[in-house]
């Protein structure tokens, strides 16, 4: 599968929330207005192209290579703890403006189903440590994008007259059965 | 006992706490992968807040997190393994969802919330009362996704049990079975439940 259609596939089509179902908590969760969605998905974005690559070397020559893939779902999660914190810890150190920006919802992403999904997506797929990283990165664009349309949605939804029983997450619930409705009309644009 | 019973309704923990969803949207095409998420389910909870509620009390407050996402993700992976041993067409089905119950939140909650504060009998109970409820929601939203999508209730794995054939609805909706169904018949059972609660006051 070439670059282009992968990023097609992983953005829109096998969208992470709407197809998917992977990381539903912050998308339910955050996605209440467009600058925090935004910053959300920027991190989501970050850490998971980082942990796809980490995991993926971790896959190949460490577990693979001594017969212990059995230990893959403790040792990527680990492995994701131990990069998220020490990322967390730089952009602490280099300065206050980016740890605001978006460093704050890094303790949020690190137990997060959508990032070790996707590192264990790459693992069931064998990818390798640079197409993994790309996939963890158009995987998080789709994320990005799904929470920013989201966001908007609901900065609306919260004026709308809605009947008192769907207040909340059940009107939440179906606004993302429409946008997975509407995304479902992508699936004709490529393979995968 | 009373640990238990909550779990079933008070507590729910998909239609009352909202946690967890993403098993429960995944999965829902066929009842039978909701018995086997949930009981996958139950087990890890199970065994991780019963090891959390005795060993719990030795780990320091500032690493507990990280000890016990470890002490989920091995139950998690021996889930994995002996699905995939032993029930093959179940893991295709379920798949990257039952490694992922390493990092579920209802799991994680309740190590968080409940096993580390209570002794070993109340967080099994605790546990199994959670387990149950999510068995149940999760079987819920399946059974009303499979007979509107494809009018039958498939209760068979591996050549075991039976597929029920249901005279209705005559024109199955297959969208029911793809991911806004899902999405479509939480949000309409939350919002059954929201009436349920108002009525109970």
């Amino acid at each position: 599968m070439d670059l282009f259609t992968l990023a097609v596939s992983a953005i829109f089509i096998n969208n992470l929330v709407l197809a998917k179902f992977l990381g539903l908590c912050p998308f339910f969760g955050v996605s209440r207005r467009p600058g925090s969605a935004l910053r959300m998905g920027a991190a989501v974005i970050f850490v998971m192209t980082l942990v796809s690559a980490a995991t993926a070397v971790m896959d190949r020559y460490l577990l693979a290579a001594h017969g212990l893939l059995f230990l893959r779902t403790p040792a990527f999660i680990l492995l994701t703890v131990l990069l998220v914190r020490f990322a967390g810890f730089l952009l602490e150190r280099t300065g206050g403006a980016l740890h605001r920006a978006f460093g704050v919802y890094f303790p949020l992403i690190t137990a997060n189903c959508a990032v070790l999904g996707v590192a264990l997506v790459n693992a069931r797929r064998d990818y390798g440590p640079g197409q993994a990283a790309f996939f963890g990165f158009c995987s998080g664009a789709g994320f990005l994008l799904a929470l920013l349309l989201m966001s908007g949605i609901r900065e609306r939804l919260d004026l709308a007259r809605i009947p008192a029983v769907f207040k909340g997450y059940p009107a939440a619930f179906i606004t993302a059965a429409l946008m997975s409705l509407a995304f479902l009309g992508f699936s004709g644009l490529a393979r995968g | 006992m009373k640990e238990f019973v909550k779990g079933l309704f008070r507590e729910n923990p998909v239609f009352v706490l909202m946690l967890g969803l993403c098993p429960v949207l995944a999965v829902s095409v066929r009842a039978v992968n909701a018995v086997g998420m949930g009981a996958a389910l139950t087990f890890v909870l199970v065994c991780s807040n019963v090891v959390v509620a005795i060993a719990g009390k030795f780990v320091p407050p500032g690493v507990r997190t990280p000890v016990f996402i470890v002490i989920i993700s091995t139950f998690a992976g021996v889930a994995d393994l002996f699905i995939k041993a032993f029930a093959p067409p179940l893991d295709r089905a379920l798949g990257i969802f039952i490694p992922l119950l390493a990092v579920n939140c209802i799991i994680l909650g309740r190590a968080e919330a409940f096993a580390v504060k209570n002794n070993v009998w109340r967080s099994f109970l605790d546990a199994a009362g959670m387990g149950a409820g999510f068995t149940l929601a999760l079987l819920l939203v399946s059974c009303v996704r499979e007979l509107l999508g494809s009018a039958a209730l498939t209760f068979k794995i591996l050549g075991y049990g039976k597929v029920f054939h249901f005279p209705f609805p005559a024109d199955p909706a297959a969208v029911m079975l793809l991911p806004p169904g899902a999405f479509l018949v939480l949000g309409l059972l939350a919002a059954f439940f929201n009436i349920f609660r108002a009525r109970k006051g």
